[in-house]
């Protein structure tokens, strides 16, 4: 691996700004690293290379003539191709938008061009991001870094991918269930998804409105929280975005676990987890023990309920926004359709892959005539309840800890052909989505096998901060960083 | 079995989705199985709980009635599978 190549944003940022290094040379150490691996990961869908390198050199030119650089000057970084990037493909993962090019940046990608980052590339995903590990892309396999026989989690398989594998020291992901943080999970890299409302989801290309939410993943805690203070804050042209002040989140790393309230969930350490990840987490928890927070067993007790609330929610949504793609405005058109309908029928048919055709139709059977209240209206219901559980338990703690996947990285086809199951791996991060609060996965460990294993942080709405600081004084007892992917080779 | 075969295709109906038979097949095993496990949710007495459609996030919802500028017809069309004097043509829709 190049020199420039595996370093952290507060590193490249200073390079960069000091005219120690230039953004066009960390791009290419970058591109270099990407063209090494790639081929073994493919994290990508498409590496944007003649862009990215001008970006770089718009990045040296603003210093040169004496612009301030911006927090994320020069820093390689991959988007994850849910999000609108104008001018280039974005496919969601999906044969129906195939060749759709954007004509705006979303809002975060724009945030991140003006703070100065380098787009390097979009990265592989689950189709419309529904799946669990990125398996359910129309266009390839994304490869876990730890293991290249599994898979690397999902739906932002990519962006968790292109981190681990030391390609970029942050990407974007999106989390409708758990889509950053349980990839994150399994290929050993931080990730967050903040509180609903804290990033605009403008030119998210939309699952389940009331649950998606973009967020950072890093190779450090510290890389994460420079991502979030970039994308953070309102957006007039999403109207659920918050009117709130975005606080400096690298001085909640600092401030260390002591005197922190740490809820621990009975819940989620049920029979069915993965012995290992069970000692892992539980391990990590004395730890923050050690550092100073104080450990307290809570009770969250509609967690059961969540997964089924969730299905009813996210695909009663999904099959609502999913409606636009009728082969009219931009995406796929089927051939020879003479009427309307057939039309509409045959172009989604051929353009949704089979775990998007399962949710639209989960989604349009809960939202049907004579099963709305059974379901839709009963999953609205209960969403309420798994929310009173977190706002119950927030009155004693300032955080809860839990497991952030059940497993570490499985292998491919393990799941694929048992939606149930797959969807299971979700189990510890869907009721985060459903209540709208913040959840970060960082690495605690690693399996017998050199798998990495995850723990959740959550914290109350609209209170990052918290979570930074517990996740970042954790990351300093655990020492994750030391180890290393086995894609160069033993070390 | 949670959801039968006709119900299945009519729901196919209603999502502008088609399926062959096997896939059919597939689908009502599939949904039955998800559908069974979502019916724990029976077990929990709701009558008296609020439903919740999003989670709010204290922003205005409606913005000052100003114009700006948006996207241009040229850049509205430039995904269309056939555009056609700046339109969007499609097939009849009646007739």
């Amino acid at each position: 691996m190049s020199g420039l190549a595996g370093r952290g944003i507060g590193e490249i940022q200073s390079l960069v700004s000091s005219g120690k290094a230039s953004a066009v040379e960390i791009c290419r150490a970058s591109l270099e690293r990407a063209r090494s691996v790639e081929p073994r990961v493919k994290a990508f869908r498409a590496l944007l290379e003649e862009d990215a390198l001008r970006q770089a050199e718009r990045v040296d030119r603003d210093r040169r003539e004496g612009r301030r650089p911006g927090p994320l000057a020069g820093v390689p970084m991959a988007v994850k191709d849910v999000l609108c990037t104008r001018g280039f493909p974005t496919t969601c993962g999906s044969r129906i938008l195939k060749g759709f090019v954007p004509a705006y940046d979303a809002t975060c990608v724009a945030r991140l061009r003006a703070a100065g980052a380098v787009i390097l590339g979009k990265t592989n995903m689950d189709e419309f991001a529904m799946g669990s590990s990125t398996e359910n892309s129309a266009y390839e396999k994304t490869c876990n870094p730890w293991a290249l026989d599994r898979v690397p989690g999902g739906s932002s398989g990519g962006s968790a991918a292109a981190v681990a594998a030391r390609e970029v020291p942050a990407s974007l992901g999106t989390d409708t269930g758990g889509s950053i943080r349980q990839p994150a999970a399994l290929c050993g890299v931080p990730g967050m998804k903040p509180s609903y409302g804290r990033v605009s989801r403008f030119g998210l290309v939309a699952f389940a409105s009331s649950l998606d939410q973009a967020g950072p993943i890093g190779l450090t805690v510290e890389d994460v929280a420079r991502v979030l203070q970039v994308i953070a804050g309102h957006d007039p042209r999403d109207s659920t975005s918050a009117p709130l002040p975005v606080p400096d989140y690298l001085v909640s790393l600092r401030h260390g676990a002591s005197g922190l309230r740490v809820g621990v969930p009975a819940e989620y350490f049920r029979a069915g987890m993965d012995p290992e990840v069970d000692a892992a987490v539980k391990s990590a928890l004395k730890l923050a023990e050690r550092a100073g927070a104080r450990l307290e067993e809570i009770s969250l007790p509609h967690t059961e309920y969540a997964i089924p609330t969730y299905y009813i929610i996210a695909t009663a949504e999904a099959s609502s926004n999913l409606a636009r793609y009728d082969g009219v405005r931009y995406g796929h058109r089927a051939a020879g359709a003479d009427r309307m309908a057939p039309l509409y029928l045959r172009t989604r048919t051929e353009g949704f892959g089979a775990e998007v055709k399962r949710r639209i139709m989960l989604g349009t059977y809960v939202l049907s005539a004579g099963y709305y209240d059974a379901y839709y209206l009963k999953g609205q219901k209960v969403r309420t309840l798994i929310r009173r559980d977190f706002e119950r338990a927030f009155q004693t703690v300032d955080a809860i800890v839990t497991p952030t996947s059940p497993t570490p990285a499985f292998r491919f086809g393990e799941k694929v052909d048992d939606p149930l199951s797959m969807y299971l791996s979700d189990i510890f991060t869907v009721t985060i989505n459903l209540a709208g609060l913040p959840g970060m996965s960082i690495p605690c460990g690693l399996t017998r096998d050199r798998l990495p294993i995850g723990l959740q942080i959550i914290g109350r709405r609209f209170d990052e901060e918290t979570v930074f600081r517990l996740a970042a004084a954790l990351e300093a007892e655990l020492k994750f960083h030391e180890h290393r992917p086995p894609l160069d080779g033993p070390s | 079995m949670a959801i039968g075969r006709d119900e299945v295709l009519h729901i196919a109906k209603l999502a502008h989705l088609e399926f062959s038979d096997e896939e059919i097949g597939r689908m009502t095993r599939h949904l039955s199985s998800i559908l069974d496990y979502v019916a724990q949710l029976e077990a929990l007495e709701t009558s008296a709980v609020e439903p919740m459609s999003h989670v709010e996030s204290g922003a205005h919802t409606l913005r000052e009635d100003t114009l700006v500028p948006s996207m241009s017809r040229e850049e509205a069309l430039a995904n269309a599978p056939e555009p056609d004097r700046g339109l969007f043509k499609v097939p009849k829709v009646i007739g």
